[in-house]
């Protein structure tokens, strides 16, 4: 817990202060006639973000000096398991998104997760892969007119569209 | 009387077909996500938020807000059947709620949640009715210092009274600050903070991509290692008898009610207050009022009469500052405020004059939607009672597939998409070292006009900190909010003093 509330903080300090970084890439000083510059507003709350930073760490110090803390676990091997199976099947959907479509990685995250994270049987697991897809194509294209991501199976879609829109 | 004519005009848009239907639709889908644990009226609001491009804006604000009250009675639900609050909302009823259902009257327990849900819904919505008008009239006398001040105070009530760790509550609010100045500056337009040079980064970060990141995907990482043990559901068995002779039962609570409704709501307007410490707090009154606080833990309806109240009293009570002042009172309302400003309808006292039909319509709803939503809550409870029984495993993903592609909706870029994501995983790895979110939240939706009254204040006293002081209504704001922010000081000044004092004995 200790460890992971360093590196947490320690982590976003040199987040604030990249921003703080960016920030100055515009005036953020004061500009005659002007008012503050366009940088001084994000510069000046993540300088604010860093000092935060600085206290937690700070405090956490002195914590650790004063009393031996019951030993709290941030993630144990269970929930780091899941957090990583859940979140690592989120990424790989996105990252599929982005060459084969949300008609076919939608279809498979979801196959992944009932079958193996859920152990559904097939026939469940088969129709809610199926319908998502369906109902996501009438609501999303056909309905909204948002046009989701395809990828490379876009060329599949133009009968549909010549159909529906 | 003007009140009436305005508040009539309001039914007859609330009551138009579609607006009805959205009512019904709103308030079943909101009874279904407040009853699964974990996610509540935010989550409900934050990922639902995009499918609502379909319909007009004012369905969709009326739609949205169906939503916010039906999973306040909803929350209930899973917290007298499960023992987990369906939402943080509702986590002062298991303290009753829980205990009835375990002696076999579950059935006792929800109608008083509901009954208890409808009362509190209904003064509050009287109370809106009376107190918005002339809140919107004084704020119409704001200019920048003024709406500066009333931002500083929104975040500064986080600090004072959030109850979280200090450090950190600063910090979640000045990063969604931050969140909100990417993109191009407001006043000279030259593109700012583009991380990375990533040129996604130019329209700024939509404040749905933090909101879903943070209440979708971020929320259902919670709720999965929260859940990983089995739950075990109470058993309920529910005649239309058994529902009369319950609510009958109640008579003798309607004290209770009144306080929870009159407490919550006030609470509730507050943003960094609001539903949950107003349910908490309400209980607690409850239990110092009655002749018997013994049995309060153990299965007393008041316990779930008071905190119901509250609750459902408190999410009318957070509209008031946001439709009045544009100040969310809270996290689902600056969703809802932020969604307002996609649909051009500005929240501020302006709302009332160049909209003032869309806001006799928004109330007239809250007051449909409640009616619904009790009669909805009682009659349906045996299929609510069905949801909590289905496996998460099924709704996990279905909900994770509506976030990534309500991330996407609103910009249409893959971009946004992937930085929700990543708002998700970072932020449920910050929830877990209690970084609180719903500051950060609430600043990303506030940011772009803090910033503005900010600079154009500055402008006018040419660059003095002084003007938020020295004119009369924004120097009252601005001491509070100083007061507020030195509170947590304050505090801990005074225990270490007592602290020292006790080590020297008089």
């Amino acid at each position: 817990m200790i460890r992971a509330e360093y590196t947490m903080a320690a982590l976003m300090a040199a987040f604030s202060l990249y921003t703080m970084w960016k920030s100055a890439e515009l005036e953020i000083g004061w500009i005659p006639n002007q008012g503050p510059g366009g940088g001084a507003f994000p510069f000046w709350l993540a300088a604010g973000m860093l000092i935060c930073c600085v206290l937690i760490i700070l405090r956490q110090i002195r914590k650790s000096d004063d009393v031996e803390e019951p030993k709290k676990v941030y993630m144990d091997r269970e929930t780091f398991v899941l957090f990583a199976l859940v979140a690592g099947s989120l990424v790989m959907t996105v990252g599929l998104i982005e060459y084969v479509g949300v008609y076919v990685a939608i279809p498979l995250f979801i196959a992944f997760y009932l079958r193996i994270m859920g152990s559904h049987n097939w026939l469940l697991t088969g129709s809610i892969a199926t319908a998502t897809p369906i109902i996501l194509f009438f609501f999303f294209e056909i309905a909204l007119k948002i046009t989701l991501p395809k990828g490379v199976t876009e060329p599949m879609f133009y009968p549909l569209y010549g159909l529906f829109l | 009387m003007e009140i009436v004519t305005l508040l009539m005009n309001g039914f007859f848009l609330a009551f138009e077909p579609l607006n009805l239907f959205l009512i019904i639709v709103g308030v079943v889908l909101g009874l279904f996500i407040g009853a699964m644990p974990g996610l509540g009226s935010v989550n409900g609001v934050a990922i639902l938020l995009p499918m609502t491009f379909l319909v007009p804006p004012t369905s969709a604000v009326i739609f949205l807000g169906a939503i916010y009250y039906g999973a306040m009675y909803g929350g209930a639900i899973s917290s007298i059947m499960l023992g987990i609050p369906g939402a943080s909302t509702a986590v002062a009823t298991t303290f009753d709620g829980r205990p009835l259902a375990l002696k076999g009257e579950a059935d006792k327990a929800l109608v008083a949640a509901a009954t208890a849900s409808f009362i509190g819904g209904s003064i509050s919505v009287v109370l809106f009715t009376l107190f918005a008008p002339p809140l919107a009239d004084v704020a119409l006398a704001f200019s920048a210092p003024e709406e500066f001040a009333l931002m500083l105070l929104a975040f500064a009530t986080f600090v004072g009274l959030g109850g979280d760790d200090i450090p950190k509550t600063f910090f979640s609010i000045f990063i969604g600050l931050v969140f909100s100045a990417v993109g191009l500056d407001i006043i000279s337009g030259e593109p700012r903070l583009i991380f990375l040079d990533l040129p996604g980064f130019f329209h700024g970060i939509n404040f749905l991509v933090l909101a879903i990141g943070i209440y979708g995907i971020g929320e259902m990482l919670w709720t999965i290692e929260t859940t990983k043990g089995k739950v075990l559901i109470s058993q309920a068995h529910i005649t239309i008898n058994r529902i009369l002779d319950a609510l009958i039962s109640l008579k003798n609570g309607f004290k209770v009610m009144i306080m929870g409704s009159f407490l919550g709501y006030f609470v509730g307007i507050l943003p960094a207050a609001g539903a949950t410490p107003g349910a908490l707090m309400a209980y607690g009154v409850a239990k110092g009022m009655s002749k018997d606080p013994d049995s309060f833990g153990k299965g007393n309806t008041k316990g779930i009469l008071a905190p119901e109240s509250a609750n459902n009293a408190a999410s009318t009570g957070s509209m008031l500052p946001m439709l009045t002042l544009g100040i969310p009172g809270s996290p689902t309302t600056a969703i809802l405020l932020g969604g307002m400003v996609i649909w051009g309808l500005d929240p501020g006292p302006m709302l009332f004059v160049e909209h003032k039909e869309f806001v006799w319509g928004l109330i007239a709803s809250l007051y449909a939607a409640n009616f619904f939503a009790v009669v909805i809550n009682l009659a349906f409870i045996p299929a609510f009672l069905w949801v909590l029984r289905m496996p998460f495993t099924i709704l996990a993903p279905i909900i994770f597939v509506l976030c990534l592609i309500g991330g996407y909706a609103p910009t249409q870029d893959m971009h946004d998409v992937w930085l929700m994501l990543v708002f998700g995983i970072v932020g449920y790895l910050m929830r877990k070292l209690d970084y609180p979110m719903a500051p950060a939240v609430l600043a990303i939706v506030l940011g772009p006009l803090a910033e503005t009254s900010l600079r154009q204040s500055l402008l006018m006293s040419s660059g003095s900190f002084d003007i938020f002081l020295f004119r009369p209504i924004s120097g009252a704001i601005t001491a509070i909010a100083i007061t507020l922010l030195f509170m947590p000081l304050i505090k801990s000044f005074n225990s270490m003093m007592r602290r020292q004092m006790s080590k020297w004995p008089l």
